[in-house]
């Protein structure tokens, strides 16, 4: 020490600074505390409300009760889209004692790829609180439920949840008509009723699972629960019982649609058919089907790809967006547009050379036959499929009547009540071709739309509903493919439905189906090989559609090319004559003729709808293979 | 009746003769050296404190019982303390200064010796208790000590060692890695050289090189520690990881409201969205529960305390008293404002409970033996020279 110490220390002095500071400190512990009392107030006054919501919020969840799907029935009660219970793996990261054991573990009791560790490891993450179990994998098989049980002990914060799941169990028979759910995306996000879908996981993506997606749905109930931090649900604060969604009984005949499956094995084409009298949709086929299970949980890139660069376009619903050119199989309605328009009576005959000429002209449009079928009467150029008698009648009607008629059976229009997705295809007029092309249209094009060529266009579904209106005596019902909604039928007449065709003299309607009955059974008709031991009344009217050119898109070999360029052969039919029960389309791509080529399909439609079994004896495989 | 006695003892400072008919009486309380208003206002303290944590910790009895016990331990050590002279408490303070420094060594090589953070030390069976809890009054004691037999204001010498001593415990402790205690200690020790009448500049000084010693402070700041100032400056950022506790505490005191949602009513931490709810973070209980009115009246009880420990203190003697009660309320203040502070999202989440409200034994005893040296100074005020 420098100095030494002083004797006393300045008391007084040390007792002043002391009580000045300890005042000062005192002030400033008033401070600090009035500076708490402001953040307390600011809190608990100020920012009451925002922090009363956010306790609640907490505390008060509204867990979705989603409703059950409405189940699809065919129109004898046969299943065709049922809910089928899965198993989620779920996972709480709070409750795991270590994250990534598990993960491991879990990949190999599942025996996954070791890859999949990743990919659980990010799906662990995706929740909105601390303690909601994450998704790791949906649809779990039976084993996998087994091993995860038996190994539950090592297992703790993994949970298995049940869910319903939509299964189709003859997916690739009806895929098509029937349309699929899939996994709601962001776009339908946008547009969807929240509430009503809160719970929700699935909405119809196309056919039938879409235009009523509104009636299976349902309407969701919710409840809401008060849980503590760890999620867990400590007692019930209300409750809606969810309206489970409406069954669907549709018009369609399971085993018809096999049937209708079954002839088209192996080929590109669709069979449409209805029941002429309520306009009921029998059978929608379009082939190749797939597998629209494997939408529902979401398909992976590759088989999707795979689907979708098939060359044979298993996803494309030829049913209702195939576009074809009808062909031959037109000249029916072609006879009765003349009728309608008065261009031609039954008995008016003309004389055919082989082919036509217009005036002025000296192009031959030829018939198919070169030296040409002579003398030629309505019923006649339905049974031998003349060209001659509809350039003739194509000539005399012009392109716009031909076409306004040709909307009267719905053709160039969507035709039914609950189809969804269908295509108009095109019914082409003098309009139509300005406003596309920008070019007058040319007499000649008329005569190629006589025939059912040219630029007109007719879907499967189009060419049933048409034939079903003609065997109908013109008088329309609207066809459809839900026969009830829950229990409620549909009315017999639909809203939006065309007006009847009326013919000035009804007995008319028979000389058509006189014709049409002689494509089958007459000694000259196109199909007579078809009409071999009919034991009933039939009509139809074969076709054959020229493919002019291939899509730009699609990738061929030479080999496929070859087949790829055949014609369409094409077919429609009713039966019986006297009292219809089925009107039938039949278009088989690339097939060649349709009279010996697609005539037989149809008969065999008919053949299974209108007979007992035991009196069907005509072998389905046999007549295949007899065509080969 | 107890009451009219209270009123008399209380008038400490300056000490009057004793008067006749009242001798017997006021000489109770300065016979068992105990001030009445302080320890009735620790005591409501405790039974508030004992109110809240029933309900913080979901309504279990038997953790109840087991705080009142310990306030019993904390009430009978601070009765104790109180009977020793100042005078010994000088005495022993370089020895338990010594002690308290030689056990942090010892927990910090056991820490080394592999067996993770640790805090504390344990004869098995027998006692189990934090060094770091002790130093909060052993490094007041021992600056107190020293400077009392230095000339004040202190000069720069004495500052020097003061500066030493404190540094040495500090270091060990925030090793540990115990922050909030490390803070509590410096804080004790800043006290007792700002009430010895250091000077203005020094203290500006003292807060330039404070500022300075921020960025080294984070570089050597754990990863969870820094995370946690992060998270306090925008807690949002994590909303389900660290910034969980300070959204949940938020939400809690802010949706108590004026008159809060009642007694066990508090949906936030009856539902255990809150955590931490009977430890550190049971202000929020008290907010949820009582709104601001409880808290008002909480931390009012706070002022209180802290407004007679200060009375208390200026009525001490000498310098050693002084210098050790003013710290001793002080530090105690800066419990509940660091406390309440964290909680309500004004200052960043460090590890400090509040006084006698919170769960929690060593914390609880270390705070009422400081209340004991306390009572000692201010009932001994009379056997020392003037």
């Amino acid at each position: 020490m420098r100095k030494p110490r002083p004797a006393l220390k300045n008391a007084q002095q040390e007792v002043r600074i002391f009580r000045l500071r300890s005042l000062l400190a005192l002030l400033v512990v008033v401070g600090l505390l009035g500076l708490l009392t402001g953040r307390l107030a600011y809190l608990q006054v100020v920012k009451h409300e925002v922090y009363i919501t956010r306790s609640e919020n907490n505390r008060v969840r509204v867990e979705p009760l989603p409703p059950t799907r409405g189940l699809i029935y065919d129109r004898n009660g046969e299943l065709l889209a049922e809910n089928r219970p899965t198993y989620n793996l779920m996972m709480v990261r709070e409750r795991v004692d270590d994250v990534e054991a598990t993960l491991g573990l879990l990949v190999d009791l599942l025996e996954l790829p070791e890859g999949d560790v990743e990919a659980f490891r990010q799906r662990s993450r995706q929740r909105q609180r601390p303690f909601q179990p994450a998704l790791l994998m949906s649809d779990l098989n039976e084993q996998q439920i087994a091993r995860l049980a038996v190994n539950r002990h090592r297992l703790p914060g993994v949970e298995i949840e049940a869910q319903l799941l939509r299964y189709y169990p003859d997916a690739e028979i009806v895929a098509h008509a029937l349309g699929f759910v899939g996994r709601i995306n962001a776009e339908e996000m946008e547009t969807l009723d929240v509430g009503n879908y809160a719970g929700t996981h699935f909405i119809g993506k196309t056919g039938v699972e879409r235009f009523y997606e509104d009636q299976l749905h349902g309407q969701a109930g919710f409840r809401k629960v008060e849980t503590n931090a760890r999620g867990r649900v400590l007692r019930e604060l209300g409750r809606s019982d969810p309206v489970p969604g409406q069954d669907i009984t549709l018009t369609l005949d399971k085993q018809l649609q096999t049937l209708g499956h079954e002839l088209l094995e192996g080929r590109r084409g669709s069979i449409v058919a209805i029941q002429p009298g309520t306009g009921e949709i029998l059978a929608m086929v379009s082939s190749p089907g797939f597998d629209s299970n494997r939408f529902v949980t979401g398909i992976d890139q590759a088989s999707y790809r795979a689907l979708q660069e098939n060359i044979d376009l298993p996803l494309f619903n030829r049913a209702i967006r195939g576009q074809y050119p009808p062909g031959s199989t037109i000249k029916p309605f072609m006879a009765l547009a003349g009728l309608v328009e008065g261009e031609i009576t039954p008995n008016k005959t003309i004389y055919d050379p082989g082919y036509f000429q217009l005036p002025n002209d000296s192009r031959r449009y030829r018939n198919w036959l070169r030296w040409g079928h002579g003398r030629v009467d309505m019923e006649r150029s339905i049974a031998v499929s003349n060209n001659t008698y509809y350039y003739t009648l194509a000539h005399a009607l012009g392109i716009d009547r031909i076409s306004e008629r040709m909307h009267d059976f719905g053709f160039g229009e969507r035709v039914t009540y609950d189809i969804f997705g269908e295509s108009t295809a095109l019914m082409p007029n003098r309009d139509w071709k300005r406003a596309r092309f920008n070019q007058s249209w040319y007499p000649g094009e008329t005569l190629s739309v006589g025939i059912g060529q040219g630029y007109w266009m007719v879907t499967p579904l189009q060419l049933a509903t048409a034939t079903s209106v003609l065997a109908n005596r013109g008088k329309w019902v609207m066809p459809r493919i839900a026969q009830r909604i829950g229990d409620d039928p549909m009315p017999a007449d639909l809203p939006g439905t065309k007006e009847d065709i009326e013919l000035a003299t009804p007995e008319w309607w028979d000389r058509i189906y006189s014709g049409m009955e002689k494509v089958i059974s007459g000694t000259e008709g196109t199909a007579r090989r078809t009409g071999v031991d009919l034991q009933y009344r039939m009509g139809g009217k074969s076709g054959t559609a020229q493919v002019f050119s291939l899509g730009q898109d699609q990738k061929y070999n030479a080999a496929e090319l070859a087949e790829r360029l055949r014609d369409h052969a094409l077919f429609m039919a009713f039966a019986p004559i006297e009292d219809p029960q089925i009107a039938v389309s039949v278009i088989v791509e690339n097939a060649g003729g349709g009279s010996t080529h697609a005539a037989h399909l149809a008969r065999a439609m008919t053949d299974a709808w209108l007979l007992e079994p035991e009196e069907n004896e005509r072998d389905v495989e046999a007549l295949l293979e007899a065509e080969e | 009746m107890a009451f009219v006695d209270l009123t008399r003892g209380m008038r400490g400072h300056p000490v009057r003769p004793p008067q006749s008919g009242m001798t017997r009486r006021r000489s109770f309380w300065l016979r068992i050296h105990i001030d009445p208003w302080l320890l009735l206002l620790l005591v409501i303290l405790m039974g508030a404190g004992l109110l809240v944590l029933y309900s913080a910790s979901g309504q279990r009895l038997p953790v109840v019982m087991a705080q009142a016990t310990r306030f019993g331990i904390a009430l009978v050590a601070m009765i104790v303390l109180a009977q020793f002279s100042p005078t010994t408490f000088v005495r022993w303070s370089p020895v338990l200064y010594g002690i308290t420094v030689l056990m942090l060594v010892a927990v910090e090589i056991m820490g080394d010796m592999g067996m993770g953070a640790q805090r504390w030390l344990e004869i098995p069976g027998v006692i189990r208790f934090q060094p770091s809890e002790l130093m909060k009054l052993a490094m007041p004691m021992m600056l107190a000590a020293y400077l009392s037999r230095r000339e004040l204001p202190p000069r720069w010498r004495d500052l020097v060692v003061c500066a030493a001593l404190m540094a040495v415990p500090v270091v060990l402790i925030a090793k540990q890695p115990d922050l909030g205690t490390s803070l509590l200690v410096i804080c004790a020790a800043v006290f007792v050289v700002l009430l010895a009448g250091l000077s203005w500049r020094f203290v500006g000084l003292l807060a330039v090189i404070a500022a300075a010693a921020l960025p080294v402070l984070w570089l050597n700041m754990h990863n969870y520690q820094r995370q946690r100032v992060l998270t306090f400056l925008n807690p949002e950022s994590d909303p389900l990881g660290s910034g969980w506790n300070i959204i949940q505490s938020t939400t809690a005191i802010g949706s108590g409201g004026l008159l809060g949602k009642g007694w066990l009513q508090g949906t936030q931490s009856q539902l255990e969205f809150l955590p931490e709810r009977h430890t550190d973070f049971i202000v929020a209980v008290l907010g949820e529960e009582f709104g601001l009115l409880g808290m008002v009246v909480v931390l009012v009880l706070y002022l209180l305390i802290v407004s007679r420990g200060l009375w208390l203190a200026n009525t001490a003697q000498d310098t050693f008293g002084r210098l050790l009660a003013g710290s001793i309320v002080l530090t105690f203040f800066i419990y509940v404002f660091v406390n309440v502070g964290m909680v309500s999202g004004i200052l960043p989440v460090v590890g400090v409970p509040l006084p006698l409200v919170s769960y929690g034994g060593t914390s609880s005893v270390t705070l009422m033996a400081g209340f004991g040296i306390l009572m000692s100074i201010q009932a001994h005020r009379r056997l020392l020279p003037r």
